[in-house]
This record gives structure tokens, sequence and C-alpha cells, in this order.
């Protein structure tokens, strides 16, 4: 038996879907962003297969995916910090009751 | 032909990482969401350490399990009582999400089943091409010749330092 390129595609698939699924449902802040990080890490990880099985003598996806989590750090640490920002001024993070952008 | 542990280990972490962001997404209780969430950055990282990108692994581990998930922690027991439940969905919202979901899973399965380059080399004949070293990456990395990534490499330092500036601006008492 061969592990191919379509079995590590796989398990990437479904945590992608579960992303959205969760991005769609979740009402609360932070679950939405752990929705985020779930198709962002499936992303990462497509970019890493297809450059070890497209290309394996290459390292371009490697390198995307280290500049993309590196990123995606960035991008969390200020999404927090909006989101205890928000609690602070309205005690709530449910995304139905914040209708005003003004804090 | 692969070796036999190399299987096994991709089955469980196959099925690990499948179960945990079902379960992730899923969970009524914000820090199991979390907790699900580090299982499967975690068997992300098992996979790159088993595509042969030890570097990868490492700083998977490192930035998203030992950094971003203790911030989500951090955040979740800031801001509300990580023992409430959430409320239960309304009915036509968990229908569009799982709507959404399962009609993206269809249609790409049918792009990964109909695509032509999928059924290439095996994964032990792919690693036979050698795996990046720790020296390679860091030549890559800070070279501006052809392949070599400096720009990013700078350009993502600004990044950080912008978002360090942004994320105490932000989060600061008034």
């Amino acid at each position: 038996m061969n592990l191919t390129m379509l079995m590590y595609l796989i398990p990437s698939l479904i945590m992608f879907a579960c992303g959205v699924y969760g991005f769609i449902t979740r009402k609360n802040l932070i679950a939405i962003l752990i929705s985020l990080e779930l198709m962002l890490n499936s992303v990462d990880l497509n970019f890493v297969i297809f450059n070890r099985f497209l290309f394996p003598g290459q390292m371009e996806g490697m390198f995307f995916t280290l500049f993309a989590i590196g990123i995606a750090a960035a991008e969390t640490a200020l999404a927090i910090a909006i989101v205890i920002n928000i609690f602070r001024s309205i005690k709530n993070i449910d995304v139905r009751k914040i209708t005003k952008m003004k804090f | 032909m692969e070796s036999i542990g190399n299987i096994i280990l991709y089955f469980v972490v196959a099925l690990i990482m499948a179960l945990c962001s079902v379960l992730t997404v899923t969970t009524r209780k914000i820090l199991r969401a979390a907790t699900y969430l580090l299982f499967v950055l975690l068997g992300t990282a098992v996979v790159y350490f088993q595509l042969g990108y030890q570097f990868l692994g490492a700083v998977q581990i490192a930035v998203y399990a030992g950094g971003i998930l203790v911030l989500f922690v951090f955040s979740i027991l800031l801001t509300q009582r990580p023992g409430d439940p959430a409320a239960y969905l309304e009915a036509h919202r968990k229908f569009i999400g799982g709507f959404a979901a399962l009609v993206g899973v269809a249609l790409l399965a049918v792009a990964l089943c109909t695509y032509p380059l999928i059924d290439g080399m095996s994964l032990t004949e792919a690693l036979s091409q050698g795996t990046p070293d720790m020296a390679q990456i860091g030549k890559y990395l800070l070279s501006t010749e052809k392949f070599g990534y400096l720009l990013p490499f700078e350009a993502i330092s600004v990044l950080l330092l912008a978002c360090i500036i942004g994320g105490i601006t932000i989060a600061r008492h008034k």
C-alpha cells in the first residue's frame, strides 16, 4: 500500500470544511477565530503536501507555509487584542450583540 | 512500498486530525474547542515531520501549539466563564453551515478525484528526492539570489513590529 498525495489531502479537506461550518454557525468571537485557525492550518498543510509530492526537490511550499504561520500568529494576536477590547467596552463577545463599531 | 510504521502513523494522525477538527466546531464548551484545536495543530506538526520538513514541524509546534493556543486560552479565561456551554444553535443556521461545508467537501472531492496530477509518486519516492536541512533553509531565508527569501523575511519582521505596536495600542487602558 502506498501513501499518496490524495490520502494526505483528505484530512486537510475535512479540516477546511469544519472551519467553514464553525465560521458560519458560531456566535462567540473567539470560537469564530478558532474556526479561522482551522481553515488557515488546512491551507498551510496543503502547501506542504503539494510541495512534497509534486516538486520534492524544491522548498517553495515550505517557505510559503513558514511565512503564513508567522502572519497567522500576528493576525491572531491583533484579533485577540480587539476581542478583549470589545469585551472591556460592552462586557460581551457575542456577535449578535455587537452592533456598532464605535467604542 | 511504504514501511508499515509510516502507514500506521498516517492513519492514526489522519483519524485524530479529522475527528478533532469536527469536535472543535461542534463542542459547546469553548475551552474544549481550544483543546481539540491543539490536537489538530499537533497532528499537523506530525504530518510535517512525516513529510520530511522537520524545521516546519518545530515551527508549527512552537508558534501554533505554544503561542497561539496559549493566547486563545488566555482570552477565553479573560472574557467568559469557561464552564458555561454555548447556547444551542438555531436550526436554520446549522443547516446553512452544514450545507456550505458539505457542498464545499463534495466539490473539492470531485476536483481531487478527477485532477490528473493527483496520482503521482508515493511518499517514499518523494522523500528519496531529498529533504531540506537546516543549513539550506537558513541560506535561502537570507539570500537575495534566485529562490532567496530575504525580502519577505524582512517584510514579516516589519509586520511583527507593527503587530506589537498595534496590540499595545488596541489593548491599552484609556
